[in-house]
C-alpha cells in the first residue's frame, strides 16, 4: 500500500489509505483541533448579510450515504445532515455548547421554572404557528406522539438514553407539555437537543413505524423540505418557504454520495462539490488542499479523541504504573508532525478542548523512555529474555489493533511499537476491518488494546459516565460503552452527582475532577482531538463548524451564498 | 427440449438453494455485525445495541434465521434492509438502471473492438499489428482497474479538464449529453480489460476455424477471402462467443465493483460493496440471489442459443 502511495505522490496524486473510507466516520483524516474554521470565517473581514430572496444552492460532498431518514432511528453521521435539515428538536446546541431554543420557546432550566423538584418535573412551552412540510400545524401532541415513540416496545429506536427516565407526559394544552424523570438527569438537556421530533398525523397512523414509508421520504419542520433521493448517488432537499426560524437563505442543497475519498476530493478541486464535510479531506492533501484558489480549507473540531484504549482485565494493563509507563513513551509530537502533518494539537483530556468541562490544566504528557523504564523498573518490571519485561510470571505482551486500511492510524501503530519496545514492551499489531473490529471483540471488550477515535459524552452532554461508570461494562452485564472495563469508585460518585446536578458551574467543577483522575488513573490513553479537514468554497456564508453538532451542515437554513 | 429445459431448471433450483445456504451461513459467521457501524460512536448504549439486536432476530439460533429469510423469499418478500429500513427490491431496483447503462455501453464498446481486433490478429497472424494487440491485451488485462481507473480520472479530469471527475450526470444538468460525457470516463476502463479478453478469445476461436477443411475447400472454390471469411469462417468462430457472451449476462445486472466506486457511479457493485461495509444481510443476500439467478440464466440461454446456431448440437432430450 504505501508503495503505491509513494508512486502516486510522484505524480503529484497521493492516494490515502485505499480503503476508501473508515465507514465509522472516524477517518484517517481525523486530527485535533487547531486554529479552526470558526475563528478563521469570523475574522475573515465583514460578514456580507443574507439575500433578500432565496438563491442558490450547495452540494455537499459526503463519503458515507445518507441512507437512514427517520431520526429516531438507529442512523450514523451522515443520516443527521439530513435530519438536521428536515427536522427540528426543541432546542440547539451552538457550538459554545448553549442550547437555543427552536421547537420549544425557551430551554426549560431550575431559574424560568421549567425544571422543578430538583429536576424531576419538566414543562416546557412550544413555539406557536409552526407548521409540518405537509402543512398541518405542529403541536405538543407531536412531542408528546415522539417521546412515547422512542419508548414503544417494538420500535427500532436509536438510543433511549435519558428517555427511559422519562413517564408521566401531559398534553396541557396544544403549546405545552410536561413530563416526570425518575431521577435528575442533568443530559438529558442535550440528549433532546438531539431528538428531532416527528409528526404524529404520518407516523402515527402507519402500520409499522418502522417500515413506514415516511421513513423513505421524511416530512419535517425544518428548513428544508425532502426533495428527491437518488439512491447511490444524491439527496436532494429543497427550501421551506413556511419555515418557522430565520432562512432557509438557499433554494435547496444537494448531499451528494461520493464513497472514495480521492475522488471527493477530486470534485471538491474540480468545484462539482461546494462542501467537504464528516469525513473531509483526507490529510495528505493538506499542504495542497489549503493552497487551492477559491477554497477554504481548514480543520474543523470534532468531539472524538484518539486514544490508546487498553483492556483493564488484560494482565499487562492492571497496573497503574504500566500504563503510565506506556504513555510517556508514546511520542506524540512525532505523530502529530510526521504521522498527521502537523495538524492536530495533543490532548490529556477526554472531553474536546472547546467544551464547557474541558479542564486545560491537566498535567502534560512527556515523552521521556528513560522516565517509563524508570517507573517499570520501581514497579517491579524485570527485564527478561530478549529485553521484554516480566513480573510474576506476566510478560509485558499485548497486541493493538485498529481498523484496517487505516494507513496513518497504521504508521501510529508502527511509531508506538518502536517506542514500547524501547522500555521492554512487546506488541504484536492485530488489524481488523471496521465491520469485524467494532462488533463483539469491542463491545465485548475482546480487545488487548485498541488504537481508536471515539466520544466519551452522553450524546453531546459532557457527561461520560456511559463511558468510564463501573456499571457501564458490557463484558460484566453492564449497560454503557465502558469497554476498557475501567472501575474506580471515585470516579463513579463523580459521575453520579454531575448527572443530578443542573448547575453548570458545580458540574464543571466535578468534570474537571474526573478528568484529573482519568488523567493520573490512565484507562484511556489520550492522543489528541479529532478535527477533520474540512472544505468549503469560497463565498458560502454561515458554515459554522459544531462539536455540539455530529455534523457541520447541522445549520444549513442559515447558509447563503455572498453575491 | 422440453425435457432438457425442465432438467436444467431443475438443476437451478437445486443450486440456488445451495448458494443461498452457503451465502447465509459465510455471511453470518464472518465476525462482525450490522451493528458495529453504531457501536463505535459511542452514542448508543449497549441496552441499545441489544435491544435493536433482538428486535431485529440477529440473537436467534441461524437456521432459523435463514429458515426465515427463505420461507420469506419463496414468497417474494425480498426483506427490509437493516440500514435503509426500505423493502430491498426497492433498493435493488433503484441501482440496476445505473447499472445497465454503464455495463451495456461498455460491453457493446468492448464486443465490436475485441471482435475486431481478434479477427484482424487471426487474419494477419503475427503481422505487426497482432503483435501490438497481444503485448496490448496483455498489459490491459495486467493493470488493476483501480489504478487505471484513478489514471483517467487525473489525466482527463484533473489535468486536461475534459471529463467530470465521477457521478453519473452533473447535479442540477441531467440531459443524455451530460450523462453521455459522465459515461465516457468509467466505460473507457471497463471496456479496456472486456476488450482484451474478448480480443483473446475472439482470436483463438477464428485462428481455431481458419485453419479447417472447408475453410480450404471454399478458397479452392475461388470464393473471394471476404466472402470466406463473413460466411464461412466467422459463423463458426462465433459460436463459443455465444457462451462467453452468456456468462457474462449476469456482469450486465450485478455491476462492476471497483470502477463503480473510483468513478462515484451508483450502480449495484457498489450498492453491493456498502451493504457488505455495512453487514447490511437482507441486501447482501438479495443482490447475491439476483446473482446466482442471472449466472444460471444467462448459462441456461447461452446453451439454447448455442443449440439453435450449431445444428450439429443435439439435446439428449429432444
Amino acid at each position: 500500500m504505501s508503495d503505491q502511495s509513494k508512486r502516486f505522490s510522484d505524480l503529484g496524486f497521493p492516494l490515502p489509505a485505499l480503503h476508501r473510507r473508515d465507514f465509522l466516520g472516524l477517518s484517517a483524516a481525523g486530527v485535533a483541533a487547531s486554529m479552526g474554521f470558526g475563528a478563521q470565517a469570523q475574522t475573515a473581514g465583514a460578514v456580507p448579510p443574507p439575500p433578500a430572496k432565496r438563491a442558490g444552492q450547495v452540494v455537499l460532498g459526503l463519503s458515507q450515504e445518507p441512507k437512514a431518514f427517520n431520526p429516531l432511528m438507529p442512523g450514523v453521521e451522515v443520516d443527521e445532515v439530513i435530519w438536521t435539515s428536515v427536522f427540528s428538536s426543541l432546542w440547539v446546541a451552538e457550538p459554545d455548547g448553549t442550547l437555543v431554543p427552536d421547537l420549544a420557546v425557551s430551554v426549560p432550566s431550575e431559574e424560568n421554572g421549567g425544571i422543578t423538584e430538583g429536576g424531576l418535573a419538566w414543562t416546557v412551552k412550544l413555539r406557536e404557528g409552526v407548521v409540518w412540510h405537509d402543512g398541518a400545524p405542529f403541536t405538543a401532541e407531536d412531542v408528546k406522539y415522539s417521546l412515547d415513540l422512542i419508548m414503544s416496545p417494538g420500535f427500532k429506536a436509536r438510543t433511549r438514553v435519558g428517555h427511559d427516565l422519562v413517564k408521566d407526559i401531559v398534553v396541557k394544552g396544544p403549546y405545552e407539555i410536561s413530563w416526570r424523570m425518575e431521577r435528575a438527569f442533568a443530559p438529558y438537556l442535550a440528549q433532546l437537543a438531539n431528538t428531532h421530533i416527528v409528526p404524529k398525523h404520518i407516523l402515527g397512523k402507519a402500520e409499522d413505524p418502522n417500515t413506514a414509508p415516511f421513513n423513505g421520504a421524511p416530512v419535517g419542520t425544518g428548513p428544508f423540505k425532502w426533495g428527491e433521493r437518488r439512491p447511490g448517488d444524491s439527496i436532494t432537499l429543497v427550501a421551506n418557504e413556511r419555515y418557522h426560524g430565520a432562512g432557509p437563505y438557499l433554494e435547496g442543497a444537494v448531499a451528494k454520495y461520493i464513497p472514495d475519498m480521492t475522488a471527493l476530493y477530486a470534485q471538491f478541486r474540480t468545484g462539482q462539490v461546494d462542501v467537504v464535510i464528516i469525513s473531509g479531506i483526507p490529510a495528505n492533501y493538506y499542504e495542497e488542499a489549503i493552497k487551492l484558489p477559491g477554497r477554504k480549507v481548514a480543520v474543523a473540531p470534532s468531539g472524538n479523541i484518539e486514544v490508546i484504549m487498553p483492556n483493564l482485565e488484560h494482565p499487562a494493563f492492571v497496573e497503574k504504573a504500566v500504563r503510565q509507563a506506556l504513555y510517556a513513551s508514546i511520542n506524540k509530537q512525532a505523530i502529530v508532525d510526521s504521522i498527521y502533518y502537523g495538524v492536530p494539537k495533543g490532548t490529556e483530556s477526554f472531553a474536546p478542548r472547546e467544551s464547557w468541562a474541558y479542564n486545560p490544566n491537566l498535567p502534560k504528557q512527556e515523552y521521556d523512555l528513560a522516565k517509563a523504564n524508570q517507573l517499570l523498573d520501581q514497579a517491579g518490571w524485570k527485564r527478561g529474555s530478549r529485553g521484554v519485561r516480566e513480573k510474576n510470571g506476566t510478560r509485558l505482551e499485548f497486541a493493538v489493533s485498529t481498523t484496517t486500511g487505516n494507513a496513518l492510524r497504521e504508521q501510529c501503530q508502527q511509531l508506538m511499537m518502536q517506542d514500547w519496545q524501547q522500555v521492554g514492551a512487546t506488541i504484536k499489531i492485530s488489524n481488523m476491518p471496521a465491520a469485524v473490529i467494532w462488533g463483539d471483540f469491542y463491545v465485548r471488550s475482546k480487545f488487548q488494546s485498541l488504537l481508536v477515535g471515539t466520544a466519551f459524552r452522553t450524546g453531546l452532554d459532557p457527561d461520560p459516565a456511559s463511558r468510564f461508570a463501573s456499571d457501564a461494562i458490557p463484558a460484566k452485564n453492564g449497560n454503557g460503552g465502558n469497554y476498557m472495563q475501567w472501575q474506580n469508585t471515585e470516579a463513579d460518585q463523580l459521575m453520579k452527582d454531575g448527572q443530578a446536578t443542573f448547575n453548570q458551574d458545580k458540574r464543571k467543577a466535578i468534570y474537571w475532577k474526573l478528568q484529573e483522575i482519568v488523567r493520573e488513573e490512565l484507562p484511556i490513553l489520550p492522543i489528541f482531538q479529532y478535527a477533520p479537514l474540512e472544505g468549503i468554497k469560497d463565498g458560502l456564508v454561515g458554515y459554522r463548524p459544531n462539536i455540539n453538532a455530529r455534523q457541520n451542515a447541522w445549520n444549513m437554513g442559515s447558509w447563503y451564498w455572498a453575491r | 427440449m422440453s425435457g432438457f429445459l425442465i432438467r436444467r431448471l431443475m438443476q437451478a433450483v437445486l443450486l440456488l438453494f445451495i448458494v443461498s445456504m452457503i451465502g447465509f451461513a459465510i455471511l453470518h459467521l464472518a465476525p462482525g455485525g450490522p451493528l458495529s457501524q453504531f457501536a463505535a460512536s459511542g452514542e448508543m448504549t449497549q441496552a441499545d445495541l441489544d435491544r435493536i439486536a433482538e428486535q431485529l432476530g440477529l440473537n436467534r439460533p441461524l437456521p432459523v434465521q435463514y429458515l426465515e429469510w427463505l420461507w420469506r423469499m419463496l414468497r417474494g418478500d425480498w426483506g427490509v434492509s437493516y440500514r435503509d429500513q426500505q423493502p430491498v427490491l426497492k433498493i435493488v431496483t433503484s441501482h440496476i438502471g445505473a447499472t445497465m447503462e454503464l455495463m451495456l455501453t461498455s460491453t457493446l464498446l468492448a464486443m465490436f473492438l475485441g471482435a475486431w481486433i481478434g479477427i484482424l490478429g487471426a487474419i494477419k497472424r503475427y503481422s505487426l499489428f497482432d503483435s501490438l494487440a497481444t503485448i496490448g491485451a496483455m498489459i490491459a488485462l495486467s493493470i488493476p482497474t483501480f489504478w487505471f481507473g484513478l489514471v483517467i480520472i487525473y489525466v482527463f479530469s484533473v489535468g486536461l479538464g475534459w471529463l467530470p471527475s465521477g457521478n453519473r450526470y452533473t447535479v442540477g444538468d441531467g440531459s443524455f449529453l451530460n450523462q453521455l460525457h459522465h459515461l465516457i470516463g468509467p466505460c473507457i476502463v471497463l471496456a479496456l480489460v472486456s476488450t482484451a479478453v474478448w480480443s483473446r478469445y475472439m482470436r483463438s476461436s477464428m485462428l481455431e476455424v481458419i485453419n479447417q477443411d472447408y475453410v480450404r475447400t471454399a478458397r479452392a472454390k475461388g470464393l473471394s477471402e471476404r466472402y470466406i471469411l463473413l460466411r464461412h469462417a466467422l459463423r463458426n468462430a462465433l459460436l463459443p462467443m455465444i457462451t462467453i457472451t452468456g456468462l457474462h449476462v449476469p456482469t450486465l445486472l450485478s455491476g462492476a465493483l471497483v470502477t463503480e466506486t473510483v468513478f462515484t457511479w451508483p450502480g449495484m457493485g457498489r450498492l453491493f460493496l456498502d451493504s457488505i461495509s455495512y453487514r447490511d444481510y437482507p441486501t447482501i443476500m438479495g443482490i447475491l440471489m439476483l446473482t446466482a439467478v442471472l449466472v444460471l440464466l444467462g448459462s441456461l440461454i447461452a446453451d439454447l442459443l448455442y443449440g439453435l446456431a450449431d445444428p450439429r448440437i443435439e439435446r439428449s432430450g429432444q
